[in-house]
């Protein structure tokens, strides 16, 4: 008898949605035979049996987000599975053990003595009566420390929770509300609403799966010290470049894009500077041993980065016919998780749109992303003669904490370098 | 009624009883009683004193031992026109009859289509601590609480067990009317005049704030003892008679609980499946948002109650049970006073 549990599919994977059972209850399972379907943040994935038997239960239903590391189903022998053991920390009070206990005092247990339940386990403990007040008084219940017993928030939490608000004024998160704590539930309800655009003036989207996930790394992101590098690049040679090599090639079905040439040469310049390929990782550095740039795709369910991995031992139509697939992946929603994991660096271009400059924010734990722009065509002066020039402007996030200023100088000078004599991408 | 009146004397629950089985004789002359030893005998409890001497065996009928028979003779006079007044022995020998109780007296009127009433009382002491042994020691009321067409009245004062009867009575529909072996001897204070209840009314005896403490029948001599001594302490508790086991007055306990957070159900009769499980599960549904505590049961051990007095008396609950209970009650909701 063993247990299945959430695998953890990906780095940035904390929890796991069980899509699909694809087997039932009672299902002979071979060692590697998928089981269920798991919807990761960005994927969907299969969950294999790791060993043999026959699947005894399903401990979860479908569409239910399990953390990683929890049970989900259970594997065995096909023998009907022993008692479990009660899972609650604190058993409802067995009348046989009140009856026991009738003519000795035996005070319910002890709550520093009772075992400290699992996270999984965990679960707020309140009483109606608590829960009614906060809900009334527009009291958040994650604020609440339970005094009653096992933790259970009782009234008297409560209240002490409302005079402490009270008492803090008008300063707390909410103030429009603090001064009408005892205002009905209906009315802070209505309360709670006017301090966003009211539901007349904006269509409330939920959110889905990868715009939680954009805006939990993102916000992430904004936590991590980073600083920016703009350069100016002359790309008429690489434009002439990319025209010649299609206009080659055409005859074999190949066709390379400008970015295909600008990850290549990022990952050249990668290559050339391993401090740029690293991560910061809380008490080291990561130096990357492989390049793998992420590509900034956008798709209509949200913002996806498929990786190309070991860009720079790729060929430039390698990588073009890559990007090209995974592209329509991401956009069909059908990117495997491992597609989108292991980048080491991204590349977000948003050329194609018109924009001349812009910045990128870091996807963790990349310390390094490329924002580029469009090119277009600029004056310069050239042996006191005033040319055209295609110029684009490429601005480089840096982690800070992976990368100072000039070394990521270094890299985007040598970048510019390498897109400003696109021969070197060949060789 | 139980308050205090100017024209009211000290009696016993028996004598209480007694007295009104002998008005309601003179009232009406459709009322007659009817059961085992109660005329010459003069009742197993003494509730049927002088009844047949100042009443005649017409009004006063001994009858065999045959209480699916007579019970059987009571629906059917009920059903006549006659207001019968049965007694049976104990409450334990009520299961001979059990069949006429539950399929005749209480469904008559609702599978005639309303063509007949029967308006008939069977009375019965029951409960423990008597030595009377495992099968003359029950509680068996939720057995009758249970069947609708039944009403089931479980007085706990003298000034109840007359007010009570009368309603019981003059009432068109079969009630079951039970007597606790412990509170015969009960004195209380007892209105002079025709005093009749409203059957359904659940009272509160002893208004309160911090706790809500249900019981019925003999329970509330401990309850109104227990109540008492935490009134000492400052803790003010709320204790609730339900007097009619059914109908059931819901809304006097939600209402009760409601004010209170806190509810403790006292009982004499055994815990699964009891009077406390149908009163707790009352106020899960009336009165859930206002609770600050789990309600909590004290009811008998489930055994069949021993003779031996040490082990009868280990197996009923008690004073000091209920006020374990209550204590943890308020000390889970960090009551203080």
């Amino acid at each position: 008898m063993s247990e299945v549990t959430m695998p953890r599919l990906s780095d940035t994977m904390e929890e796991g949605e069980l899509a699909k059972w694809v087997k039932q209850v009672g299902d002979m399972v071979e060692k590697g035979d998928v089981i269920a379907e798991i919807e990761t943040d960005k994927a969907t994935m299969d969950l294999e049996a790791f060993e043999s038997g026959v699947l005894q239960k399903h401990l979860v239903e479908e569409g239910t987000v399990v953390p990683i590391g929890q049970a989900v189903a259970v594997i065995g022998d096909g023998k009907p599975a022993e008692p479990e053991p009660e899972s609650e920390a604190t058993p409802a009070p067995d009348p046989d053990t009140m009856l026991e206990s009738q003519h000795e005092p035996e005070p319910e247990p002890d709550p520093e003595s009772v075992e400290t339940p699992s996270s999984a386990e965990d679960k707020l403990r309140m009483s109606p009566l608590a829960r009614k007040l906060a809900h009334d008084n527009d009291l958040d219940l994650d604020s609440l420390t339970g005094t009653g017993p096992n933790g259970r928030i009782i009234r008297a939490d409560v209240d002490a929770a409302l005079s402490a608000k009270k008492n803090s004024g008008t300063a707390t998160e909410k103030p429009e509300k603090s001064a009408s704590a005892s205002a009905s539930a209906s009315a802070s309800a209505s309360a709670t609403v006017k301090t966003s655009a009211s539901e007349d003036d904006a269509e409330v989207i939920p959110l889905n799966k990868i715009r939680k996930v954009t805006a939990k790394r993102l916000t992430a992101s904004q936590e991590i010290p980073h600083f920016f590098l703009t350069n100016v690049v002359e790309v008429d040679r690489l434009i002439a470049l990319r025209t010649e090599v299609n206009d080659g090639l055409a005859e074999q079905g190949i066709k390379v894009s400008l970015n295909d040439f600008i990850v290549k040469a990022v990952a050249i310049a990668l290559r050339q500077h391993p401090e740029a390929n690293s991560s910061f990782n809380g008490d080291s550095l990561l130096r990357h041993r492989r390049v793998n740039v992420g590509i900034a795709v956008a798709t209509d369910a949200g913002l996806l980065v498929p990786v190309v991995v070991d860009a720079d031992r790729k060929t430039l139509s390698e990588i073009g016919a890559e990007v090209v697939a995974l592209a329509g992946k991401a956009r069909d929603g059908k990117l495997r998780l491992e597609e989108m994991s292991g980048g080491t660096f991204s590349v977000s271009n948003l050329g194609m749109f018109g924009i001349d400059e812009f910045t990128a924010m870091l996807n963790p734990p990349e310390a390094g992303i490329l924002a580029v722009g469009a090119a277009s065509p600029e004056p310069q002066l050239r042996d006191g003669e005033l040319v055209e020039v295609q110029k684009m402007k490429i601005t480089l996030t840096v982690d800070h904490r992976a990368l100072d200023g000039a070394t990521a100088a270094a890299f985007l000078r040598d970048l510019k370098g390498i897109l400003e004599q696109p021969l070197r991408i060949l060789v | 009624m139980t308050t205090n009146t100017p024209q009211s004397r000290v009696i016993t629950y028996r004598q209480a009883l007694n007295e009104t089985l002998r008005a309601e004789l003179e009232r009406d002359e459709n009322v007659f009683l009817i059961g085992e030893e109660i005329g010459v005998f003069q009742g197993s409890y003494k509730i049927t004193a002088g009844l047949l001497e100042d009443f005649g065996p017409k009004r006063v009928l001994d009858t065999p031992i045959s209480e699916e028979g007579f019970v059987g003779a009571a629906i059917g006079s009920a059903m006549l026109g006659l207001r019968p007044v049965v007694e049976i022995m104990t409450l334990n020998f009520s299961l001979i009859a059990i069949d006429q109780i539950v399929n005749h007296a209480a469904k008559m009127h609702a599978m005639f289509g309303g063509q007949v009433k029967v308006p008939l009382v069977i009375r019965f002491p029951g409960g423990g601590g008597q030595q009377l042994a495992a099968t003359h020691s029950q509680n068996l009321e939720v057995w009758y609480a249970h069947i609708p067409g039944l009403k089931v009245l479980a007085p706990s004062t003298p000034a109840e067990a007359k007010s009570m009867l009368t309603a019981a009575i003059r009432d068109d529909d079969p009630v079951i009317f039970l007597e606790n072996l412990a509170l015969y001897n009960v004195k209380g204070e007892v209105p002079d005049g025709e005093q009749v209840a409203e059957i359904g009314k659940a009272a509160v005896v002893k208004s309160g704030t911090d706790l809500t403490l249900v019981s019925y029948s003999r329970g509330m001599v401990t309850a109104l003892q227990v109540a008492e001594e935490f009134a000492q302490e400052g803790v003010s508790i709320e204790v609730v008679d339900l007097r009619s086991l059914r109908p059931l007055d819901r809304d006097t306990i939600c209402a009760s609980v409601r004010r209170t957070s806190r509810a403790v159900i006292f009982e004499d009769d055994m815990l699964s499946y009891g009077i406390g499980a149908e009163i707790s599960a009352t106020i899960g549904e009336g009165a859930f948002d206002y609770l600050d505590a789990p309600v909590r049961r004290v009811a008998a051990a489930e055994v069949p109650l021993p003779y031996s007095k040490p082990l009868e008396t280990a197996a009923m609950p008690h004073a000091a049970d209920l006020s374990r209970v209550i204590r943890e009650t308020l000390d889970a909701t960090r009551f203080t006073k």
